[in-house]
């Protein structure tokens, strides 16, 4: 009796010690990759820093290390996020007032959501495949930053969609119904209370789709974004270059002080993406207060 | 909306007496027209991917036989011998991404279990943003950490690890898909009933047995779609491997050595000077035909287990 008896307690302290050492397995396999991630960042900005001047910001690039900089890379990466952002933010949000508002239940909504998750799925590069055909040949734009930015439109333009969705769904379905109620149209539900209502959320997800846009660098390259540009954009025509490219061919050269520009470019880009995400925390927090 | 019962148009048209903005009727015919045209315009982006795609393709198989793109064992349509068989970027991409899985699928699905078995709440909650952050970094960073910090530590402890290859380059795309299979597997495992839970303690198991033999089996599609997609990421993952696994086509299973991906051969090809119209700029679209066609099947596979698990709760 009393063997049986410690027998099962001793079994169950074994049991509790591997479950105290399956729980540290899980908690190591979250820390992990955080941890590296710190660390790799870490490393980077050390590496970074020391390139990082206004001079580097403001300069074109050049053979020589130390006195390259990035302005026309910083520069293209402006007009490629504000051309997305004028062409995929009105389409996207339209497309989602369409298919939160319109065409729930009918049947060709079913078919475009499922497409609209299939093109969330597609690889980057293969967009840049389609500009290329598209943009770039069909249409004659060539290697100008519109052509560039049509492509990155299309792009993100899944991921706008499905999160101006989101904050559609968010808008109380009462607040329609009461619109209805005092005499309005659904046009005019729709624009005069559903989409300020909603409009802290599309806002906060369009910027982020956007700050996601900032940083492609693998589309942009099949639509042929220069990688050694010393101008400037003077017109959506242009040919131009961005900054993920400007890290690119940093990186693919063989001497050591152009991996130091390539951390100085990335310290920049991850804080350009730090900036817009902040942006977006924020300007949900103002306007989130001014609907409430 | 729609089953609320209202019927908006016929209020609509009362309203236009009263309100005196009201959009005419036939605006409001014309607004929800181009809001439907937006909408349709992601069924233009799909119906412009498979068109360039295959008529390019098709263009190609004029000149090239898919017997040769199928059994031919070498890929070298850049140089004046050409050769087009597909295995080299085939088994490139392969490697990388079963690398990549190989660091993911554990590291992810210990992750999930943590975060949906173990941690406290509060703990979950500013864990999954941490992970998350994995999947936001831009892929031009990864590519330079697999290339500067990762390849070099591998050295030192891999012998006869070349700068570039699939190693360094597996490991970091498995880093980045961490978040992915961790995040989807969580909600899965969530979403198991706590009924279930309940039942094994009753029947006197432990947690672990509870865990493995009861909550496991139970989210077992959700991992499964989970994982596939995981991998149709990392078949796709372009920047990683372009910058970090090498340029070189080649049918090897050695993780030691340059290798190239069907996406970086497209990059390859992008960054050089090829006219269009060319048979070396055909090619990049054959490659990206088969890279979508593998990629699409992947992500419908993943889909119909998602929506498995998402049924039966």
């Amino acid at each position: 009796m009393q063997t049986l008896e410690r027998e099962t307690s001793l079994r169950r302290t074994r049991a509790r010690v591997t479950e105290r050492v399956f729980i540290g397995i899980c908690l190591l396999a979250v820390a992990l990759p955080l941890g590296l991630l710190l660390l790799l960042l870490g490393e980077l900005v050390k590496d970074g820093v020391e390139r990082l001047s206004w001079q580097f910001l403001t300069s074109y690039p050049s053979r020589r290390a130390e006195l390259a900089g990035i302005l026309p890379a910083l520069t293209g990466s402006l007009w490629l996020i504000s051309l997305t952002a004028l062409m995929t933010l009105p389409v996207g949000v339209g497309a989602a007032v369409y298919l939160e508002e319109y065409a729930r239940g009918r049947r060709g909504a079913n078919w475009i959501e499922i497409n609209i998750a299939n093109l969330a799925g597609v690889p980057s590069v293969i967009y840049g495949l389609l500009g290329l055909g598209v943009f770039v040949r069909q249409l004659g734009l060539g290697r100008s930053v519109l052509a560039g930015a049509a492509t990155l439109a299309l792009l993100v333009l899944p991921i706008v969609i499905l999160s101006a969705r989101e904050a559609l769904r968010t808008v109380s379905p009462a607040l329609r119904e009461a619109c209805y109620a005092l005499g309005a149209t659904r046009w005019q539900a729709i624009q005069r209370v559903v989409l300020p209502m909603a409009l802290p959320g599309i806002l906060t997800g369009s910027i982020l789709a956007l700050s996601r846009a900032i940083g492609e660098t693998a589309p942009l390259i099949v639509v042929g974004a220069l990688s050694y540009v010393t101008f400037l954009p003077d017109g959506i025509h242009s040919p131009y270059t961005a900054l993920p490219i400007q890290i690119f061919s940093w990186v693919s050269r063989p001497q050591p002080e152009f991996m130091v520009n390539a951390a100085a470019g990335i310290v920049v880009l991850l804080g350009c993406m730090l900036l817009l995400n902040g942006v977006a925390i924020l300007l949900r927090h103002r306007l989130q207060k001014r609907v409430g | 909306m729609a089953d609320s019962g209202l019927q908006p148009r016929v209020v609509g048209s009362l309203s236009h007496s009263r309100v005196s903005s009201a959009a005419a009727p036939w605006l409001e015919r014309l607004l929800e027209a181009g809001l439907f045209g937006c909408a349709l315009l992601s069924v233009a982006t799909t119906a412009g991917i498979v068109g360039v795609l295959a008529l390019e393709t098709l263009a190609f198989f004029r000149e090239v036989s898919l017997g040769q793109l199928l059994f031919d064992t070498q890929w070298t349509p850049l140089f004046h011998e050409k050769h087009f068989g597909l295995w080299p970027l085939l088994a490139g991409t392969c490697l990388t991404s079963g690398i990549a899985l190989l660091v993911a699928l554990p590291l992810g699905l210990l992750a999930a279990i943590y975060l949906s078995e173990f941690a406290s709440p509060p703990l979950r909650r500013c864990l999954k943003p941490a992970l998350e952050l994995l999947a936001g970094i831009p892929t031009i960073v990864y590519g330079y950490f697999a290339l500067v910090f990762v390849t070099p530590v591998l050295q030192k402890l891999v012998p006869g690890l070349a700068g570039f290859n699939s190693l360094g380059a597996g490991i970091v795309l498995g880093i980045m898909l961490i978040p992915m299979i961790s995040s989807l597997s969580e909600d899965a495992l969530f979403a198991v009933p706590n009924g279930l839970r309940e039942g094994a303690y009753a029947l006197g198991a432990a947690r672990l047995p509870t865990i493995f033999r009861v909550v496991l089996p139970a989210a077992m599609s959700g991992i499964a779609a989970s994982v596939i997609l995981a991998a149709s990421r990392a078949v796709g993952e372009t920047m990683i491997v372009a910058i970090a696994a090498g340029q070189q086509p080649r049918l090897t299973l050695d993780p030691r050595v340059p290798v190239e991906t069907m996406t970086a051969y497209v990059v390859q090809v992008s960054m050089g000077d090829t006219p269009a119209g060319t048979l070396e700029y055909r090619t990049i679209f054959v490659v990206g035909a088969a890279l979508f066609s593998i990629t699409f099947v992947m992500n419908a596979l993943s889909f119909r287990f998602k929506r498995r698990f998402q049924g039966s709760n």
